[in-house]
């Protein structure tokens, strides 16, 4: 699997109250979180990061369990993320969803091209490939088939 | 020699393990995602209703038409799959759950990342995501790469107005806001024998805020003795007995009352040093204080007096609100000034019963002091009990006791 986008650089430990706020919670209308994404950090980043790849410091994710975190730069069109570390339950979240993570530790400048090959387990960043610690079986499993509801469907 | 996680889990760290789950639970919030999740699996099936709990507990009663629609939606479809429902007002998911359900040695996964609270019980509890508990409800079962462990050795006793809670923010900023990412904490040492079950969920309730996957206490003596005045008849864990990845000490004759400056968990400061800080809201409750000990330790303190700022104070449950009016302590604490709010999670995560303006601050028994959490613009301190009852008297930040 190999998915480019360019790079939108975030700071560590971006919590997923920042990633969506817990007012915007009580709605299943996913739309709404993708609108919303990053709105606490920046109002301005969720028109920005369709078709981006998110680049962040360490402990990405970290704080609550919601879903709608995930769900939310899912559907704002966020190719993958990548961080030196994620929170475990938004790690799975992400997976779970089909949003693929990469962990590396990346200097970040926005606009530049981003390559994840998680093939070879890569990712480019202008002129210099870094090698990422490939995904567990599971969790490549799980990703290959879109996320985990597809890959439930799958196994039947 | 195995760590409790991989006693319970019965593998080595680092093992991926397929396991059944003793017992799984949502809330009003993660519910509606699990219940979308569910059907999009479109198996139909639940695998072990009698293992799965719905708890209403995060905005209840409901606030707006939309909410009541998703929790209309989440109650038919709990009560009609024969999932155990408990509905608004009985109190938050980890409470109910620590009330006499969870016990030692199972595994319980949680729609919340607070379920490691349950650890207090020697219990393997961590929280996952709706998929992941969709997933869940269809097989019964679920994925655990089984954690490598941080022993916490604590000796000694608390003094003072030093709380569970001291200790459990002390903890977190010695490990960071990651520094145990994907491990699990055991709190082990004599000092354990002194906490309380109600002090022992505050501990275990915070492990979560350094990345770690649960937070666990060996059940003891003090464990089979809550759990019996709940009529479960329990025997306490086979001591500890093993090699940790990383030690921690604290001696907890040294722990004093701190605060977590926001927006950071692990960012703290002892509480003299933040004396005077002008506060608009103190608000006592949560999965991490709202229990028993937390209402009758803040009665303690303001009883007979009056409050000079406004205090919410939100019971964990229905049965600590029961004991607290029983006891006369809700009258003490009504008298003070207090505004009480249903048992639930209150403003913890900014959504209704207590929301903070732009600029204002909020002294908070929560967990999480996350910029804008609790409302846009608002700040968030985090402290005990102790020194929240304090605060709430004086107006400001205040060290429980008067200044040394």
């Amino acid at each position: 699997m190999r998915l480019e986008g360019r790079a939108v650089c975030l700071p560590a430990d971006i919590d997923t109250d920042l990633i969506i706020a817990g007012r915007y919670l009580r709605t299943k209308d996913r739309s709404i979180w993708a609108a919303r994404a990053f709105e606490d950090l920046d109002p301005s980043l969720a028109g920005k990061i369709r078709g981006s790849v998110i680049i962040a410091g360490k402990n990405f994710g970290c704080g609550s369990s919601r879903e709608q975190a995930a769900v939310a730069l899912k559907e704002a069109g966020v190719v993958c993320i990548i961080a030196p570390s994620f929170a475990r339950i938004f790690f799975r979240n992400a997976i779970n969803l089909g949003l693929p993570l990469a962990q590396a530790d990346l200097p970040c400048r926005d606009g530049d091209l981003v390559v994840v090959d998680f093939s070879a387990g890569t990712v480019t960043l202008g002129e210099t490939t870094t090698k990422i610690p490939p995904l567990s079986p599971k969790m490549l499993e799980i990703l290959a088939a879109g996320g985990l509801v597809e890959h439930w469907r799958k196994r039947g | 020699m195995a760590t409790l996680s991989e006693r319970i889990l019965g593998a080595p760290a680092g093992e991926y393990v397929d396991r059944p789950v003793d017992r799984a639970y949502v809330h009003d919030g993660t519910g509606v995602l699990t219940l979308e999740a569910w059907r999009a699996l479109g198996s139909g099936t639940i695998a072990c209703p009698g293992r799965d709990y719905v708890l209403f507990d995060h905005i209840v009663p409901a606030n707006t038409s939309t909410t009541a629609d998703l929790q209309h939606e989440l109650r038919g479809f709990a009560i009609g799959a024969g999932m155990h429902f408990s509905d608004i007002g009985t109190g938050i998911c980890h409470q109910l759950m620590g009330e006499g359900i969870a016990l030692p040695g199972e595994i319980i996964v949680g729609a919340d990342s607070h379920t490691c609270t349950l650890g207090a019980f020697g219990a393997f509890a961590t929280g996952v995501g709706a998929t992941d508990m969709a997933v869940i409800w269809a097989s019964g079962s679920t994925w655990f790469q089984v954690p490598r462990t941080i022993g916490i050795f604590l000796s000694g006793r608390l003094r003072g107005y030093a709380e569970a809670k001291d200790l459990a923010l002390t903890y977190v900023s010695r490990l960071g806001m990651d520094g145990a990412s994907y491990r699990a904490l055991e709190f082990i040492g004599e000092g354990v024998a002194h906490l309380s079950m109600d002090s022992r969920m505050t501990l275990c309730n915070l492990a979560v805020e350094t990345g770690a996957k649960t937070g666990l206490c060996y059940a003891d003596a003090v464990t089979v003795e809550y759990l019996e005045s709940f009529g479960k008849i329990v025997e306490p864990q086979a001591p500890p007995a093993c090699r940790y990845e990383q030690e921690l000490d604290i001696d907890l004759e040294e722990i004093v009352p701190v605060i977590a400056v926001p927006p950071r968990v692990d960012t703290i400061s002892p509480v003299s040093s933040l004396s005077g800080t002008p506060l608009d809201q103190v608000f006592v409750g949560t999965c991490t204080n709202g229990r028993n000990e937390d209402l009758l330790r803040f009665a303690s303190i303001v009883r007979g007096k009056k409050v000079r700022v406004r205090t919410i104070v939100a019971p964990a449950s229905r049965k600590v609100l029961e004991d607290a009016a029983r006891t006369g302590i809700l009258a003490e604490i009504l008298s003070a000034g207090c505004t009480v709010v249903p048992p639930g999670c209150g403003p913890c995560l900014g959504a209704h019963m207590g929301v903070i303006g732009k600029g204002e601050v909020c002294l908070s028994t929560a967990n999480r002091n996350f910029r804008n959490r609790m409302g846009v613009g608002g700040e968030i301190y985090l402290s005990s009990v102790s020194t929240a009852a304090a605060s709430a008297l004086a107006g400001e930040i205040a060290l429980p006791g008067g200044e040394e």
